[in-house]
């Protein structure tokens, strides 16, 4: 039984799951709820198959219909992936847990396909090798979340879709752009073969500059951010929480790869302009998460704060090695667990009273402790405050700093804590009083409540979770083309 | 100057020109069209650049160019029923800024 | 599997756990909250009574859980920790049957007890932490179960105290955190031993570290209130006085005390830390806060405000102590943990049945309150005289050791800061026991409520009656193998003071 298990291509189900049922839900429009959370379980059980043959045989190869590259498609998948993968699933199924009380009917028959499309578009960008089948799985994903945006439907919604449809293009353009200059002087799309012929020459560093400059902007690295946070405050709650937590990470998952495999033999300088931008990033996002009015839009321009820390990783990668990279995936999947958990939450305040503006909540924290609970776990996660996945991510990454006397680089990680403590306190202190007008109240579904509290556990969870994910990680060493200097190691 | 050369720098010129006005216009159709400009700079390079085997011309770039043109086909699709529906709620196709009250 | 392993973690969860499904329990459940709590607090003692039976008797309790690669999550009892913690398990105890009490009728207690036993976790965690990443987690922890203590009352006042608690609190764990990264980069290890770990480091990584020291002193200082870090306490008084009580006596305040005792003792080591020239200098800064915020009390006519200056003052006895560097002067330090946490907590105790039994919070309000309530005001003039150093209350025996242990240490200036205290204290608390004792009391009082033919509720003033006897009876004692002195004696000498 347990051979049979480990001989299904796991990889492969993985797509296809996701694939099929968006199909099914187009077709049978009146079982969405039922179809998707099936599909939902489908793919978490498969993410555990891949993981446990992971486990057994190290790295996953396969080519799809038996046609190897150049010419087939090829599936990969090492730890990095699977980790991924996983808090993919992870957050996917809270999400749809959630979906099924906060859309109505006809929302929901909208929501499904599109939200489960999304889904096979990020497991395909993670299990992907070739890099034109990245820049169609990063396509097809930036067109679902476009769509999904879109659904909210209100002036602010489509607005937020529309600019972020068309800063996802440009960037997509940008990557095919890079694309096809790669495939000039190599002959070749595939990340492996690549990795081994780069060399510093001035077209690759061309489609460096491209392909980066594409991915930042889909990842809404500060000064590219402009797009983010209309769109995801603007979106429907449940989409917001996708958005911020998978979508983003997913094209910053893809630079991470490219530099990994392709550019980190002749990318120093480079390195160092991405750790500027993330510093900016960190303090220009906290500030003006701090100045907003409306919880979501704070929440929202957290995500730009916390982009800002995964990208110190590269300028501390050079000496640093896997402390920086553990780091920064580690910051970015308890980012993904506590920022869909906020989300979330948001979605419960706006749901409870009708507003979402943070001088008028009303004594939610004892109106609506769990939601309440639940925006403050997740807080406490992108504050750094132990225990917590963001108290782990952040303690590597400070590690990694002062292993090489960046002091600049260690302090602004501190001072973004102290900032993100009084953007999240801001909301928990108006939480505890009595507004001056009270507003008329609604219940909120108890799903959409534990929802939120469970997966802000998550991410306090992953405080303790640390001796498992590590070595998860390390499957197939992802991180080793970088550590090239492995006397910092242990 | 060989043909490819010349096909891959028009390509260039158009992935420019693209970005220019993507950037300067206001009008969501004269964005959308900007993008499709770039999209087809980038496919114009990568066909040109299939050409760099003097005998046979390589043919995943042609793949390349079909999966792309679908892919940019779709997109412009999706980009002109978002802008119907903004053009249906505000009057005007265009981005706008001021915050919902 | 050994017992021994599990028993540190154990004493946590028999903290937390019961605070963990009170937070699930409706508001009118009463009587299950109630029984949670105290069952809670009553193993959590059982335990407690247990260990330190065992380390008296040289047995090892160390629970070791993997956090990261390299670091683990360290519980340890040792004497030290075992101080803190039985001080700790008894004001819980205390503190839980006069909260039940106070808070009586008064909306939101399922919260409210939920972070209480939260609070008390982690300071339980802070004793028995046996690294500084352990430490660091429950530090912080400390800070996020107090928060919603403070602003509990859910008044616009109690949010500003809120968020100025915070802002010291937050940037200090930021300094804390920082300095421990750094530590451990330098070092490889955050493990507390006896002696330090430093002093096998070069020479050249000296500026670096008198430079952690001072951002872990000052992240530690914070909530240790040294001044000038001090802002956050006299604002949390808007908190309900059971929470007062507890952030004074033990909780918070107690920590960054216990933490400066950790980092000079353990981290650094005392000889190394003197040799580096940095105990001086705190020796100084916990002098001028004894003395300063003294002076400050002296202006307070809020009764618990004063308190809070003289917290202040108080706390840094301990942190003086430590900073004396010879053995008697630091036994004094470490044996004040307990007896401020006494003194302190029974002052605490009396403020909130004056304002709860009679709506009395200022001190101009006390004349003759003694006739009117004379058990709470006897147990507040013991608390009192503790604090003035009066023998034979365990204050007295504080200030002689740390008055004994300066001498020993050459150095003579110590004691006049010990005797301006004492007659600061004198200046600012000897009034009120005038105004109390010796003054006509008015015909109304502000607020009065009716027990009965007792002078407030029974669970109200069996607290602060007990607490008041230990803070007399410990220094009766003191001479005996059972006291807190003998426990800080065996603590200097397996430091190998």
């Amino acid at each position: 039984m347990g051979d049979f298990l480990l001989t299904i291509p796991w990889a492969v189900v993985l797509i296809l799951l996701p694939l099929v049922g968006a199909i099914a839900c187009f077709l049978w429009p009146k079982k969405v709820n039922q179809l998707g959370l099936i599909t939902l379980g489908g793919v978490f059980l498969s993410v555990v198959g891949l993981g446990a043959w992971l486990l057994e045989n190290g790295v996953y190869h396969h080519a799809v219909g038996g046609w190897n590259a150049p010419l087939g498609i090829q599936l990969y998948a090492d730890g990095l992936s699977l980790v991924m993968l996983g808090i993919t699933a992870l957050v996917g199924v809270a999400v749809s847990v959630y979906a099924t009380a906060y859309f109505d009917r006809s929302q929901s028959e909208r929501f499904w396909p599109l939200w489960l499309f999304l889904l096979t578009a990020l497991n395909a960008l993670f299990l992907s090798a070739d890099i034109f089948n990245l820049y169609v799985t990063l396509e097809l994903l930036g067109l679902s979340a476009v769509a999904l945006v879109a659904l909210g439907g209100g002036k602010a919604a489509l607005n937020g879709a529309m600019r972020y449809l068309l800063a996802s293009l440009l960037g997509s353009l940008l990557f095919l752009f890079g694309v096809a200059l790669l495939y000039h002087t190599y002959g070749s799309l595939d990340l492996a073969m690549l990795s081994e012929q780069v060399e510093s020459t001035p077209t690759v560093w061309m489609a460096l500059g491209l392909m980066s400059a594409g991915l930042l902007l889909k990842t809404a690295l500060f000064p590219l951010h402009f797009w983010l946070p209309p769109a995801h405050a603007s979106a429907f709650s449940p989409i917001s929480a996708l958005l911020s937590a998978l979508v983003v990470k997913a094209s910053f998952y893809l630079l991470l790869r490219l530099w990994l495999e392709i550019f980190w033999p002749i990318s120093g300088s480079v390195a160092g302009l991405f750790g500027v931008l993330g510093v900016m990033a960190i303090l220009w996002g906290s500030l003006q998460a701090l100045r907003q009015t409306r919880v979501k839009m704070l929440v929202a321009y957290s995500t730009v704060a916390q982009i800002g820390y995964l990208f110190l990783a590269f300028p501390l990668a050079m000496g640093a090695g896997v402390t920086a990279w553990n780091a920064v995936i580690y910051l970015a999947i308890s980012h993904a667990l506590a920022k869909a958990a906020m989300f979330m939450a948001a979605g419960n305040l706006l749901r409870f009273g009708g507003h979402d503006r943070i001088a008028d909540l009303d004594q939610l924290a004892q109106r609506l402790p769990l939601t309440i609970a639940a925006f403050a776990l997740a807080g406490v996660s992108f504050i750094g405050l132990p225990p917590s996945g963001g108290f782990i991510g952040k303690w590597l990454l400070l590690e990694a700093a002062l292993m090489q006397g960046r002091w600049d680089l260690a302090v602004v990680m501190v001072l973004g804590g102290i900032l993100a403590a009084m953007y999240i306190f801001k909301v928990l202190g108006y939480a505890f009083t009595e507004a001056s007008k009270p507003s008329k109240v609604k219940t909120v579904p108890v799903r959409m409540e534990w929802a939120a509290l469970l997966l802000a556990s998550g991410a306090i969870l992953l405080g303790f979770l640390a001796p498992l994910i590590l070595p998860l990680l390390a499957i197939g060493t992802p991180f080793d083309a970088f550590s090239g200097n492995e006397e910092i190691m242990p | 100057m060989s043909i490819a050369i010349l096909y891959a720098l028009v390509g260039i010129g158009l992935f420019c020109l693209g970005v220019y006005a993507l950037m300067i216009h206001a009008h969501l159709l004269r964005k959308i069209l900007a993008l499709n400009i770039m999209g087809s700079g980038v496919f114009m390079v990568l066909l040109a650049l299939a050409g760099r085997t003097e005998i046979t011309p390589d043919p995943v770039p042609a793949a390349m160019v079909i999966t792309g043109i679908v892919v940019a086909v779709s997109a412009t699709a999706l980009a002109l029923a978002l802008m119907l529906k903004i053009n249906a709620i505000t009057g005007r196709a265009e981005l706008n800024d001021a915050e919902e009250k | 599997m050994n017992w021994n392993d599990w028993l540190p973690l154990l004493l946590i969860a028999s903290s937390l756990i019961p605070g963990l499904i009170i937070f699930g329990l409706a508001e009118q459940r009463v009587r299950l909250r109630t029984t949670l709590n105290l069952s809670g607090s009553v193993i959590n003692l059982l335990l407690v009574g247990w260990m330190l039976w065992g380390v008296y008797h040289g047995q090892h309790f160390e629970t070791r859980l993997p956090l990261l690669p390299g670091l683990d999550l360290v519980l340890r009892a040792g004497p030290l920790s075992l101080l803190f913690v039985t001080l700790s398990a008894v004001l819980w105890l205390l503190t839980t049957i006069y909260a039940i009490g106070y808070l009586e009728g008064s909306p939101h207690r399922s919260r409210f007890f939920g972070f209480f036993s939260l609070c008390v976790s982690a300071t339980i965690g802070v004793a028995m932490s046996g690294n500084l990443i352990t430490f660091l987690l429950f530090y912080e922890l400390l800070t996020l179960a107090t928060y919603p203590l403070i602003v509990h009352r859910g008044t616009e006042a109690a949010r500003h105290a809120g968020k100025i608690y915070l802002r010291y609190t937050l940037i200090g764990g930021g300094l804390l955190m920082f300095a421990t990264v750094w530590l451990y980069t330098l070092t490889g290890t955050l493990e507390f031993t006896p002696q330090g770990f430093l002093h096998a480091l070069g020479d050249e990584h000296r500026p670096a570290l008198v430079m952690i020291f001072i951002l872990l002193i000052a992240g530690l200082g914070v909530k240790a209130a040294l001044i000038p870090l001090h802002g956050w306490l006299p604002l949390a008084m808007i908190a309900p006085a059971p929470v007062s009580a507890l952030l004074h006596a033990v909780a918070v305040v107690k920590a960054g005390a216990f933490g400066i005792v950790r980092v000079v003792y353990d981290v650094f080591g005392i000889n190394f830390a003197t040799d580096l020239g940095v105990t001086a200098p705190l020796a100084w800064l916990a002098a001028f806060t004894i003395l300063y915020a003294s002076m400050r009390a002296l202006y307070q006519d809020d009764l618990k405000r004063r308190l809070a200056f003289s917290t202040i003052s108080q706390v840094s006895y301990i942190t003086l102590g430590v900073a004396i560097a010879g053995p008697m002067a630091a036994i004094g330090g470490v044996v004040h943990l307990v007896h401020q946490g006494l003194m302190k907590i029974t002052l605490f105790f009396c403020a909130g049945n004056l304002a709860e039994t009679l709506g009395i919070h200022k001190i101009s309000e006390m004349d003759g309150v003694g006739q009117r309530m004379p058990w709470t005001m006897a147990a507040f003039t013991i608390g009192v005289f503790g604090m003035i150093g009066a023998p034979p209350t365990a204050g007295f025996i504080t200030k002689w050791y740390l008055g004994m242990g300066a001498l020993e240490a050459g150095q003579s200036w110590v004691i006049w800061v010990l005797v301006g205290s004492s007659l600061l204290n004198a200046a600012y608390f000897l009034p009120i026991l005038h105004r109390v004792w010796f003054r006509k009391p008015p015909e109304h009082w502000p607020e009065e409520r009716c027990f009965g033919r007792q002078e407030t509720a029974w669970m109200l003033l069996l607290p602060p009656i007990v607490t008041a006897l230990l803070a007399l009876g410990v220094g009766l004692i003191a001479a005996t193998a059972f006291s807190p002195l003998a426990w800080a004696k065996l603590i200097a000498e397996r430091e190998g003071l």
